[in-house]
Parts: structure tokens; C-alpha cells; sequence
């Protein structure tokens, strides 16, 4: 009779059908207790050998209605990827491991609820047990297997957003202003995966179309929705789902591990540079321009080290002198870049400058404002930090983490002892690119010119 | 060479053998044994024995192996004097009417090909009329040019997999593409397989007639502007056009259908796919191989209607989630405008049920794959009074069309997609082959179930027979029982050895008798896979029989090995070895 009730994704009675039943999902919940009713979904053994399981995919998701023998979930095994079915009917109360995720071998991934009331009871039971053992407690015959789970379900990292997750990509989302939204569908993805809101990415596609690398952009940088990590309050001990900036910068920092890189130091006077900035400093010239001119400047001789290597088999020069400079925003960093920086003059750099700061802290940068920086500059001279040393950002050749400039004993060539400003300033480089040689020469430059910084003002 | 001396011996004893091609395939498959002539009577008692659609037999080797086939040239020159000597002696048994052929085939297609290549065989005077370019869709406009590009398309995917090249310790830089050249390459083969199709018809000594086909009453069929040839037989094997819903303007530019796509003029960003079939699958391969974005249209609610659930869902799975596709399901595309004027094309969507306005697109291109409409224009079906059925050409179990009045229109058949049955270019050729045992005195009735279809995806997939709810449905009515066994290519060393293990084979099946129900495959080399399946349906071959049979190790076919394997049929094994080979 059997047979007969089972829908047509579950072929009935043959022998096969007996081998499928060992892929049925096994469910706590000893059936002579009237009260339990919630019961445990728990990841099957689908061979002899599988001692874990990954989620492929949920075939259904959290508040469906489920019926005895209907595909819940796909399991890849370490044979092969399985769809596995529900023993019981129920509502799928609360999904417990997402997809994509692991889990050993009988531990719980979902809660199955009997009737739709107990959905809620699911979710908060789901909830509370974060310690591995309340579940045990509900029934014996499952307590083996749930103790044997090692660690938590990682239910709390799930991410509030399941109504965007399950849409799938078909729907533009509309806009506060009720305008549609273009992304193309791999722009969608990535938005996705990223956890960037697309409503808030600028497009650089035909007619403004949001496209792959917006999104990236956008995950790289603030402009996308970090708002919510307000600096309120708080919560020790508790864990904090990346914000997409934290995210960006996650990834980019693993990202640069792939980069070998290397360090060069130098010490340079800024005797001269302090004078000047006095001089021109009431002509809204900023420190921060004259240092990136400068950079700029001994970047002109030196293309190489304004050069990057993005896929390890080729390196190219950049064509402009683009000068990243590193701002800390609340919640975040981000790189506001000087275009061209060798090109402009002096006072157009600071006012640009300014104009950068004031949008970055507006959370306002366009994405060529902070993702096209060819080299980058990162001062923490203004903390009194005498010298630090940076991590490349991963597209970029290399960056200069520049220190305080101290009044420092020195001794000169001449033989006396003197009193001069000096900073240390410390560029990591991507040596597949850019040597030793080339960073040493380029300081050298850069030290002339900050030495004798006539050239910087024209 | 044994199989063309197995076949000459055959051609030369086309009036007395009646199962002549049945005869032909038993000296493929008994490759080693040089004595024909004691298998040609043996094989068609088997048959009978089988007494399973043994009318199947003898045409699954398809046209497509023939019309390559060189060493056919030789034989024509003698074959044409007996089909003259089978003509003649029809006309003095029959009505003494002289007819310029024996059959016309309104149609060079690839169902024309075959029907044409297998009559010339059967000993007729064959014409062939037709008004465009040799080959008909499959060839210039279909599967041919296309698998150009999807082959280009597979190797270009394979290049990019990173992880994919590192697992095998391969390192290559940076894989480009030349896009002329990738369009040169699907119009030089479609070129090349056009004229081998036109040099194998030409030297079998068919009449290829220039000009539209249409008929003018029984048996006359006028060509061009005015020439006028009568045929004893006629086959209208006319084929189909891609299908445009209303509403759709299609500019050949930036709103496509296969026909411009297959020429690969640009390489658009964005490109939306309106329907995923098999033709919308096979293009989101290749334009996302080749860099664009793809967005799908579908108007069912789900993706890849028509396979089987599972196969489609798995497919969805390594086909779609992960590439830079994504789709709208339960939408109509009401209205799709070019690009002009610097805007784009735009996409009106309506709900498939409520049909109220769900969204607009605006992309850089659209693929109109909404399926393929009958050819029938300018054919005079209106003289002999038939009336096309949503267009197609309302045909009867043996291909014979019917008119208005639901009468056989004697000596008219109609093959391929414009009958509608089965719009598979294969299919038309083994209609067509069917339709000219007919009409040399065999009835043929072909099984449908036994024809394979494959969509060239990377990894490809393919089946035969009945999906699984297909099957359980006919289980339900008829009263048996229905099992499947499933494999995996994970479980396939040759597959891992390829690092392409994703894939899963699956078996429909009878345990009572062990009946092969239906065949569905995804997978590395699907497609070429599934032959073993379909034939074994043709045959009609149990699974309690072909279990035994042995497979090269290691290869992808022990997929279906595995299969057969592991299915669990009731029955024991009908005649395990006929005849002991002694080693």
C-alpha cells in the first residue's frame, strides 16, 4: 500500500526503492511520545563511507509544507549528490545547516514541526540550543548521535535575509524612487554572494546597467550598505556577521597573502617639505596632496613600481599616476584616489582632496573614486606612529605606509650633530614585479624631491 | 571492411532478401564472421522471436553515418539499373502509368537525405526538390553549425576553469578568442557536411531538383517556376522554421533566433534567452563560454520543461546556478524591441497565469529559442485538400497524410518537423527510411520511443524513451510496475580521470520483465552514451539480457553498465549464449 501514496519522485517497491529508503531522511522523535513534535532532520549516511555531508541545496525552504517522501534537501556525499527525502509529514520549521554548509553524519540540519503552530516553537528550540546538549535531553534514541556532533550548528551565522535568498535573482528590486533596477544577471550573482544591496551600486554599464565589476567595487568599498553597524553599542562575547565592507576588506587582505611581497624602508628630512607646506598651507594645500604629489612625482621615473600584476603571468605599466590614499571611515577604511596626480598642480590635488574626504565620510564615493589607484599611501604620522608597515592592496604594485615626522638628533656628513625633521616612511611591493633595486632607487627619488620639494608647487 | 562487404553482398540481394537492411546490421554487429549468407536468414527469425517491434529494427543506424560514408560511392552505378528493373516491374504488376520517379522528396533536409539515401538503396528513382540549400535546418541553420560553437564553447570553459586546469596540473595563460574565427569555424563545417550530403545524393544518382516544391494533385509536384515531375510516391519532408511568438520583432541583429545566433555576429554582454529548451541550453553554453551574461525567459515554471525532473534539476544545478546566468520562470515575453537608437532591447514580461505586466528588460540582446513552427508555405497542400493542424502536416502512424475529411491521401507522405511527431533531425531521417520500406512493400510502423535525443551542453545530456513521470503515469494506467536505478559518473574512473565527475545516468525500467522504459543521461559525453539504451529499446533487448553484455574498461560506457547493473529485474536472462566461441 505503500506505493501508492508516494509521489513520483519516490519510485515505490522495486528493490532500488529499498536502497533509496536508507537515503530517507532519518527524524527523532521517538513516535510513542504524543508531545514530540518537533522532530530533527538529520544528515543521512547516503554510503558506508560518508562520515559528512554538504548541503548542495535545500530543495524546499523554512515554512514550506512538507510531505512523507518529497525531496527536502540535496546532500553531496563523497560519492555522489543525493536527494533526500522526508520520513514524515511536517512543516520545515527552521533550517539548521544553510547550503553549502558540512555536517557529520547524523547530526541535526533541520527541524521538521507538525503543524504550523509549532513553527515558532521550532525556531525558538532551534534557537536555544546553541550548546549541543538541550536536544539530547528530548529523546534517547537521538541522543547518541547528537552528542556525537562536534560543534554547534551554525545557526546563528545564518544571515537575515532568507526571503532574498530564496527569490532567487529573477526580480528587480525597486528602488526607493520606484525605479527599476538594472544589473545584469552575473552583476545579481555577485550582489548576492556579497551581500552588496544593488540599490545602493551605481552602474557603469550601457544606460548606467549595474555589471559584475560594480558590484565588486562596491563590496570593496563603503558606498554599499554598512550603515547598520552603528557604533551604538557594543556586545562582548557576541558574534558579528561581517558588514560588506568588513567583508571586502576580509577578503582583499586574504587575497594579498597570494602576493609575495617585500619591504623597503627609508629615512627622509622633511626639514624643507615642513617649510613649505607653512608657506602655502593658508592656499588650502594639505599635507596629504603634497605628500601624493610627491609620490607622484618620483613615480614618473619610475613606472615600474606604479606597475601591477594582477594574474601572475604578466604585469602591465599603469598608464596614469592614480594615488590611493587610505582614510579611516567609521566602520571601515577606504582609498579616495588622486587621478593623475603627477599632472595636476598642487592646488587643484588639495581641493580634490578635500572633495574626496567629504564624500567618502557621505559614504558618497563613485566607484572609480576609490577603486582606481595605481599606488597607495597609507600616513599614520598623525597618531604619532613612527613607522608601520603596510599590506598591499591586492591590483596594485605597491604602498607606502608613511610615519610621523619627528624632530630627530642626526648626525651629518660634516661631522656635527644636528636637529632635523625626519620620517620614516616603509613601501611593501609586489616583488614579482617590482626588485629590491627598484624600490630603493625609487626612494631615493622620492627623497629628493621631498628633500627639495621646488618641483612639487612648479 | 567488413561491413562493406557485408553490405554490397546485401545491395546486390536487394530484391530477395526482404529485411535487406535488418541483414546489413547483423554483418556490422558480427563484424568477425565473414559468412553472411548464413546470418541474413538466421537474424529475422531472432526477430520474430523477440516479437518486439521488429519493424524498428534494421533503421536506427541513422543517416548521418551514411551520408559520410565513402565507400558507398561504388556501389550506385549497379543499383541504379535494378532500381530501374524494381520500377518497371511495379508498373507492369500495378496501374500501367509511367511516372517520371518512383518518389519524390519535397525537401533536402536531413529527413529528405536519409529517405532519399535509403530508397536509392531499396532500388528507386528518387528526386530530391528543393528551394533552398541542401541540408535544410540541421545543417546550414541547426545542429551542425552548432555544435561547431559548442565545441569551441567546451574547450574555451575548460580553458577558463582554473580549478579545473590545476587539478589536472595543467597551466595555461590567459585563453582568448577570436570571434570571426569561432563563426568561420561552424560555416566552413555546415559547408563541408552540405556538400557531403549533396556529393553522396549526387553520386547514388538522386536527381537534386532546384526550386519550391509544391503539389499540384496526386502525384504531380511542380518545382521552380514551371516544371512539372510526377512520382509514383511523394514525401513531403519540408521541415520547420524557428518559431516567433507574436509580438516579438526580430531584426536579425540584436533580437535573434537560431538562424542569426548560429552566425555568431556579435558577442553580445547581456544576452536574454527566450524559452530553455534544448536550443536556449545549448546557446547559454556557448555565449557564456564565450563572456556574455545570459538571462532566461521561460514561460513554464520551471527551467529545462520537457526533461526529466530530475536530470533537469541536476542540470540547473551545474548548467545554470553557477554560471553568470540567471532567469525568469512563469513569464511570457509579450513585446521584445530591437535595439535602436541607442537604446537597448527592451523585454515586456507578463505573468504566464494572471497575465498582468511583471517587469522590463532592457539587455543587450534576445535569443528567441520559443521552439521551431512547420515549414509549409507555397507546398499546394490546399490541391489535395489537406488542412494543416497548428500548422503541421497531419500524418497517421506510417507517415501517410491524411486530408480534410481524415482520408489517407494515397501515395503522400510527410516526414521530419513537418508532421510535427518528433522534431528531431534524426527522427525525420528514421520516418523517412520508415516511410520508404513502406513503399517498397514492408510495412514499417517506427517506434518513437527508441529515438534518442541529446542537447550538446557541457556536460551534455541526453535520453530516451519515457521521463520518469511519463513512465509512472503509464504504469498507473496499464497496471505494471516501474523501478529506476541511478548511477553516477562520480563512480566512473574514466570520468574522474577527465576530472568530470558531475553527472548522473538513470534507468527507467520494468522489474518484472526488465523492459527498458527510459534512458536519461547527464553527463560527460552523454550523447554518445545513450545509443546503447535507445538501441537496446529498438531491439527490444531486456536488461536481464544486456547486463551481460561486456564494456570496455575504463570508459564512460560502464555508466550504462553500471546501470544495467544495478537495476533488479524479476526475470532471468532470456538465451544467454546462442553460439560458444571457443578462444
Amino acid at each position: 500500500m505503500a506505493h501508492l501514496l508516494q509521489t513520483t519522485f519516490l519510485p515505490s517497491s522495486s528493490p532500488l526503492i529499498r536502497r533509496n529508503q536508507t537515503y530517507i531522511l532519518r527524524i527523532s522523535g521517538s513516535r510513542t511520545r504524543v508531545n514530540a513534535k518537533i522532530r530533527e532532520i538529520f544528515m543521512p549516511a547516503l554510503s558506508s563511507t560518508m562520515t559528512e555531508g554538504k548541503i548542495v541545496s535545500w530543495v524546499r525552504s523554512e515554512g514550506d509544507k512538507l510531505c512523507k517522501g518529497e525531496s527536502v534537501v540535496v546532500v553531496e556525499s563523497d560519492k555522489a549528490d543525493m536527494d533526500v527525502e522526508t520520513f514524515y509529514d511536517g512543516y520545515l520549521a527552521k533550517i539548521m545547516v544553510d547550503e553549502g554548509g558540512v555536517a557529520s553524519v547524523g547530526s541535526a540540519i533541520a527541524l521538521l514541526a507538525e503543524s504550523e503552530d509549532e513553527i515558532a516553537e521550532a525556531q525558538a528550540k532551534a534557537a536555544a540550543s546553541g550548546s549541543p546538549s538541550s536536544p539530547s535531553s528530548e529523546t534517547s534514541n537521538s541522543a547518541a548521535v547528537v552528542a556525537a556532533v562536534p560543534h554547534p550548528q551554525p545557526e546563528k551565522v545564518k544571515l537575515a535575509e532568507p526571503a532574498a535568498v530564496t527569490v532567487g535573482s529573477a526580480v528587480h528590486p525597486a528602488s526607493e524612487g520606484g525605479k527599476r533596477i538594472v544589473a545584469s544577471p552575473y552583476a545579481k550573482k555577485l550582489a548576492k554572494e556579497l551581500k552588496v544591496e544593488l540599490a545602493r551600486v551605481v552602474g557603469s554599464g550601457p544606460k548606467g546597467r549595474i555589471v559584475a565589476k560594480d558590484v565588486e567595487a562596491a563590496a570593496a568599498g563603503p558606498a554599499a550598505s554598512v550603515a547598520a553597524a552603528g557604533p551604538a553599542g557594543i556586545e562582548l562575547a557576541s558574534v558579528v556577521p561581517f558588514t560588506t565592507m568588513q567583508g571586502a576588506v576580509s577578503r582583499n587582505m586574504v587575497e594579498s597573502l597570494a602576493v609575495p611581497t617585500f619591504r623597503v624602508g627609508y629615512t627622509i628630512t622633511t626639514d624643507a617639505l615642513d617649510a613649505l607646506y607653512k608657506k602655502i598651507k593658508s592656499k588650502g594645500v594639505t599635507m596629504t596632496a603634497l605628500l601624493a604629489k610627491a609620490t607622484a612625482l618620483a613615480l614618473v621615473q619610475h613606472p615600474v613600481v606604479n606597475s601591477s600584476c594582477r594574474d601572475g603571468n604578466s604585469f602591465i605599466y599603469n598608464s596614469s599616476i592614480n594615488i590611493a590614499v587610505a582614510v579611516a571611515v567609521d566602520g571601515g577604511l577606504i582609498t579616495p584616489v588622486l587621478q593623475d596626480a603627477d599632472k595636476a598642480d598642487i592646488y587643484t590635488l588639495s581641493r580634490k582632496w578635500k572633495e574626496l574626504v567629504d564624500k567618502a565620510r557621505a559614504k558618497l564615493l563613485q566607484p572609480h573614486e576609490y577603486n582606481t589607484g595605481t599606488f597607495t599611501l597609507s600616513n599614520l604620522g598623525m597618531f604619532g606612529v613612527d613607522r608601520f608597515d603596510a599590506i598591499l592592496p591586492p591590483g596594485t604594485g605597491a604602498i607606502m605606509a608613511v610615519g610621523a615626522s619627528e624632530p630627530t638628533v642626526v648626525a651629518t656628513k660634516d661631522g656635527r650633530i644636528g636637529m632635523k625633521n625626519q620620517m620614516q616612511v616603509n613601501v611593501t611591493a609586489d616583488h614579482r614585479v617590482i626588485y629590491g633595486a627598484d624600490l630603493a632607487s625609487f626612494l631615493q627619488t622620492l627623497a629628493k624631491i621631498i628633500e627639495d620639494p621646488r618641483d612639487l608647487t612648479f | 571492411m567488413h561491413y562493406s562487404a557485408a553490405f554490397s553482398q546485401a545491395a546486390t540481394s536487394a530484391t530477395a532478401v526482404p529485411t535487406i537492411s535488418g541483414s546489413r546490421h547483423v554483418g556490422a554487429l558480427h563484424s568477425s564472421s565473414s559468412s553472411c549468407t548464413l546470418l541474413i536468414p538466421s537474424k529475422p527469425i531472432n526477430l520474430r522471436f523477440c516479437g518486439l517491434r521488429r519493424e524498428a529494427f534494421g533503421f536506427s543506424p541513422s543517416a548521418f553515418t551514411r551520408c559520410s560514408n565513402s565507400q558507398r560511392v561504388q556501389l550506385p552505378s549497379r543499383r541504379r539499373f535494378k532500381g530501374s528493373n524494381v520500377s518497371a516491374s511495379l508498373g507492369d504488376n500495378g496501374i500501367p502509368k509511367s511516372f517520371d520517379y518512383d518518389l519524390i522528396i519535397i525537401g533536402a533536409g536531413v529527413g529528405g537525405h536519409g529517405a532519399a539515401l535509403h530508397a536509392v538503396e531499396k532500388g528507386l528513382k528518387t528526386a530530391i526538390i528543393e528551394g533552398d540549400v541542401v541540408g535544410g535546418t540541421c545543417v546550414n541553420r541547426g545542429c551542425v553549425p552548432s555544435k561547431a560553437l559548442l565545441a569551441v564553447s567546451g574547450r574555451m570553459r575548460e580553458l577558463q576553469s582554473e580549478h579545473h586546469m590545476k587539478a589536472l596540473g595543467l597551466q595555461v595563460h590567459a585563453a582568448g578568442y577570436d570571434r570571426q574565427g569561432v563563426a568561420d569555424h561552424a560555416n566552413n563545417l555546415a559547408t563541408k557536411i552540405r556538400n557531403n550530403l549533396t556529393n553522396s545524393m549526387k553520386a547514388l544518382g538522386v536527381d537534386i531538383l532546384t526550386g519550391v516544391g509544391t503539389i499540384l494533385g496526386p502525384q504531380k509536384v511542380k518545382f521552380g517556376t514551371d516544371n512539372i515531375v510526377t512520382a509514383k510516391d511523394i514525401i513531403i519532408a519540408t521541415g520547420s522554421v524557428p518559431f516567433v511568438p507574436k509580438g516579438i520583432e526580430v531584426d536579425g541583429k540584436t533580437v535573434i533566433t537560431s538562424d542569426h545566433a548560429l552566425k555568431l555576429e556579435f558577442v553580445p554582454d547581456w544576452i536574454a534567452i527566450v524559452g530553455s529548451g534544448y536550443i536556449g541550453l545549448e546557446f547559454s553554453d556557448v555565449y557564456t563560454a564565450l563572456g556574455s551574461e545570459v538571462t532566461f525567459i521561460e514561460a513554464l515554471d520551471q527551467l529545462m520543461p520537457g526533461f526529466d525532473p530530475e536530470i533537469g534539476k541536476l542540470a540547473q544545478r551545474v548548467l545554470v546556478n553557477p554560471r553568470k546566468i540567471d532567469y525568469h520562470t512563469g513569464v511570457f515575453a509579450t513585446k521584445i524591441t530591437p535595439a535602436k537608437d541607442g537604446k537597448p532591447v527592451t523585454i515586456e514580461l507578463i505573468d504566464a497565469k494572471t497575465k498582468e505586466p511583471k517587469d522590463t528588460l532592457e539587455v543587450d540582446a534576445a535569443l528567441i529559442a520559443t521552439g521551431r513552427a512547420p515549414f509549409t508555405n507555397g507546398l499546394g497542400l490546399e490541391n489535395i485538400n489537406v488542412v494543416t493542424q497548428r500548422g503541421f502536416v497531419p500524418v497517421d502512424e506510417r507517415m501517410r497524410v491524411t486530408d480534410a475529411n481524415g482520408n489517407l491521401v494515397p501515395h503522400l507522405y510527410c516526414i521530419g518537423d513537418a508532421n510535427g511527431k518528433m522534431m528531431l533531425a534524426h527522427a525525420a531521417s528514421a520516418q523517412g527510411i520508415s516511410v520508404v520500406e513502406q513503399v517498397t512493400g514492408r510495412d514499417h510502423v517506427l517506434n518513437h520511443l527508441s529515438i534518442p535525443a541529446a542537447c550538446f551542453t557541457h556536460p551534455e545530456i541526453s535520453m530516451v524513451g519515457l521521463t520518469e513521470p511519463q513512465a509512472r503515469e503509464k504504469a498507473e494506467k496499464e497496471g505494471f510496475e516501474v523501478s529506476v536505478a541511478k548511477t553516477s559518473f562520480k563512480a566512473n574512473t574514466k570520468a574522474l580521470a577527465e576530472n568530470e565527475g558531475e553527472g548522473l545516468a538513470k534507468l527507467i525500467y520494468r522489474p518484472d520483465n526488465g523492459e527498458i522504459l527510459g534512458v536519461h543521461i547527464f553527463g560527460l559525453h552523454a550523447a554518445d552514451l545513450i545509443h546503447e539504451a535507445s538501441n537496446a529499446i529498438a531491439l527490444g533487448t531486456r536488461i536481464q539480457d544486456i547486463k551481460f553484455a561486456v564494456h570496455a574498461h575504463p570508459t564512460l560506457s560502464e555508466v550504462l553498465d553500471e546501470l544495467f547493473k544495478a537495476a533488479k529485474v524479476k526475470d532471468h536472462a532470456s538465451n544467454p549464449v546462442s553460439e560458444p566461441v571457443a578462444v
